[in-house]
């Protein structure tokens, strides 16, 4: 027998799916936003489908992505440039679901996975690899993820004194994550300048040579890194309240801080192996993805979806404003910074 | 301020009692700081690649020098060493400055975009106007850190006041799009690139004195700014609400607070190239000494930031003899384990 259920005004309209004993509770803007950002992003998708040094029809790409067009067509977009359209969605919402962990985490607008060192980690380590031993792309990687792990791991056990908490590990972050920032200017001065300037377009992450090999596996694991984090959303709400509010809720605060850290650091370390660190998406992705979506706190899904399409849209700029491609980071820190700005003064206005 | 004053006069006398062993013993902290600093510009005269008793020090001073290490002192010991002094005055006290301004004991001087004006336009410079000379790139440096620091005030700024969140984050998006279209054109231009990475270092060596006292009067009017903003930013540390009812004008302060800092930390950056850390690391473990009082953080934040700078110049000059390693890249390894140990030690500082 089903008693009526008393309704709850939240404030804001909710759209309830229920099936049998679950239920899921969206927000209606929520809801709205993101399927705006899914156009806005399948439209910008055919785009850079469309445009390169052989260009195609909207038709054209459509038919090929359904199995209509076969031979050069094809080749072009399911080869050439789907992989790197593909990788821009994927890694692009990676980050961005990354950076809200962290913000909501810290409690910290200005929270990154940068912040526990991973990004100068990883640049020290690439830098490394490039400069003084002189490796190839796999070793490359390699140095990379060691070198990010190795400061994330590095700054957290610092932080560690009867368990982690917020401010402290951001202290402990920033002091690491300047010493590494300082040796990498230093190893960059004693560089010869071509070799320095190739580490710092690495540096500045990209997407070229991006194939099916790195997608596939990337893709596989951020779909599972992305999984665990939809799981370990729910106390990230609480912790929003504060370390003893959630401890109250009945949050065991230390494992799902760890285990949190652990996802938010591997979905950028996956990121990061494949292109290159991309600079400022996880930062700016969720604050805008917040301020659309008009959420209580930071949230993941608007974050993600932000992500790829920011990621997306920066991708295609660096391929086709400058004469030679630029790498695309350069167009995130422009783009996602210049639209967090007008969000900023327009909110501002708003509020006067 | 008169209502500053009165509260302050009618505190309890029964609080007055335990204050005072406090007061003073911040102000021998304070003659302790001081006696550090004078004893590491001794220092710095003295060690470098070729080290130079005092009595050849002195008599440098005193006569006209006739002997190479004489000339050596003259030329460029004594301009490094009172660099040094000028350029860590600047930012230790402009990361006082910002971290009373935002209410955030981690906020570092460059947040409001400062270094990312002056490395935008030092770039241009660099890039567009083949300008290739430190002494060029000084007011190309000092003007776009003042330019874009005032942007951003602009920026964060609403009719009704600024609030620190939205003046941070604002700082961040200018920086972000200035350090973007900034590597894009470094990234195209190797020459730009190449001389980018030097100035990138920040360095107090080789900037002749002439070429730098046209900077100091800013800094004077800076510190006189920040000293008459000091106490009501102490009133703003309680909140904007608590502030206004005590008397403070919110908007002005802020305001003559920013424009403090962006001649400060502009001019430092124009000097010496960003030089990081010490702006976020001083003026945090001043706080720690000596608790929430602006003025004595910011007197603390004076003499500690030049030390760790002038600690770090001659680490720097030492440890790779005859090479140097430049002098913001040395201040993070001298700062940052300090930074570590301490927070590992002490209880969580808030603002």
């Amino acid at each position: 027998m089903n008693t009526p259920q008393p309704r709850v005004d939240f404030g804001r309209r909710a759209l309830v799916l229920r099936r049998g004993r679950i239920a899921v509770r969206l927000q209606w803007r929520t809801v709205v936003v993101c399927t705006a950002l899914t156009v806005a992003l399948a439209g910008t998708a055919v785009l850079a489908l469309m445009t390169g040094s052989y260009a195609l029809s909207p038709e054209q790409v459509l038919s090929a992505l359904t199995g209509g067009e076969t031979g050069f067509v094809r080749e072009i977009v399911v080869e050439w440039r789907l992989p790197r359209v593909t990788a821009a969605l994927v890694f692009g919402a990676a980050l961005g679901v990354s950076g809200a962990i962290f913000q909501s985490l810290l409690r910290n607008p200005l929270a990154d996975p940068g912040i526990i060192g991973f990004s100068q980690g990883s640049y020290t380590g690439a830098l490394v690899v490039i400069l003084v031993v002189d490796g190839g792309y796999a070793l490359l990687v390699g140095g990379a993820l060691l070198g990010g792990t190795a400061t994330a791991v590095g700054v957290y056990v610092l932080a560690h004194r009867r368990g982690v908490q917020g401010f402290r590990l951001i202290v402990v972050g920033i002091g690491v994550s300047a010493m590494l920032g300082s040796l990498n200017t230093w190893l960059i001065l004693k560089a010869d300048l071509d070799q320095a300037m190739s580490a710092a377009a690495w540096g500045a992450g990209s997407l070229n040579g991006v194939s099916w090999n790195q997608v596939v596996f990337g893709g596989a694991c951020i779909a599972a890194l992305l999984l665990l984090a939809g799981t370990l959303s729910r106390p990230l709400r609480q912790l929003q309240l504060g370390d003893d509010a959630a401890a109250a809720h009945g949050v065991r605060v230390s494992p799902t801080r760890l285990g949190l850290i652990l996802v938010g650091v591997a979905l950028t370390a996956t990121v990061t192996a494949a292109s290159g660190p991309i600079a400022f998406i996880s930062l700016v992705a969720p604050q805008i993805g917040h301020r659309l979506a008009r959420t209580a706190g930071i949230t993941l899904v608007p974050a993600a979806f932000v992500g790829a399409l920011l990621c997306l849209a920066s991708d295609y700029l660096a391929q086709h404003i400058a004469p030679n491609p630029l790498p695309v980071g350069v167009i995130t820190v422009v783009l996602g910074g210049g639209y967090l700005g007008y969000l900023l003064f327009t909110e501002a206005r708003r509020r006067l | 301020m008169k209502l500053m004053d009165a509260t302050e006069a009618a505190a309890p006398t029964a609080e007055r009692q335990p204050p005072v062993p406090r007061r003073r013993r911040r102000a021998i902290g304070l003659v302790g700081a001081l006696a550090t600093l004078i004893v590491l510009m001794v220092l710095s005269v003295m060690i470098g690649s070729k080290a130079i008793p005092v009595p050849v020090i002195w008599d440098a001073l005193l006569n006209p020098p006739s002997s190479p290490d004489q000339f050596a002192i003259r030329d460029f010991r004594l301009p490094r060493t009172i660099v040094g002094l000028a350029v860590g005055v600047a930012l230790g006290l402009s990361g006082a400055l910002i971290q009373a301004l935002t209410r955030n004991p981690l906020a570092d001087p460059g947040i409001l975009g400062v270094h990312a004006g002056a490395s935008f336009a030092v770039t241009v410079a660099v890039g567009l106007l083949g300008v290739r000379s430190a002494q060029g790139y000084m007011w190309f440096a000092f003007a776009g850190a003042l330019i874009v620091t005032l942007l951003v005030l602009a920026l964060g700024t609403t009719r009704k006041g600024s609030s620190p969140v939205v003046l941070v984050l604002a700082g961040v998006c200018v920086g972000a799009v200035l350090g973007g279209a900034r590597e894009a054109l470094q990234l195209a231009d190797p020459d730009a690139f190449d001389a980018m990475r030097y100035w990138n270092a920040g360095t107090i060596a080789g900037r002749p004195l002439d070429v730098v006292w046209p900077i100091l009067p800013f800094f004077a009017v800076a510190l006189v700014l920040a000293f008459a903003v000091s106490g009501p930013l102490n009133a703003l540390a309680l909140g904007d609400e608590l502030a206004v009812a005590q008397g403070v004008r919110v908007a002005r302060t802020r305001v003559l607070a920013v424009i403090a800092l962006a001649l400060l930390a502009g001019g430092a950056t124009a000097i010496a190239g960003p030089i990081a850390f010490v702006g976020l690391m001083v003026p945090h473990v001043a706080r720690w000494i000596v608790g929430p009082d602006q003025r004595w953080i910011f007197g603390y934040s004076i003499l500690l930031a030049p030390s760790l700078l002038l600690v770090s110049d001659i680490l720097g000059r030492v440890v790779l003899r005859p090479g140097e390693i430049p002098v913001g890249i040395v201040t993070a390894f001298v700062g940052a384990p300090v930074l570590v140990a301490l927070v590992r030690r002490k209880k969580a500082s808030g603002l």
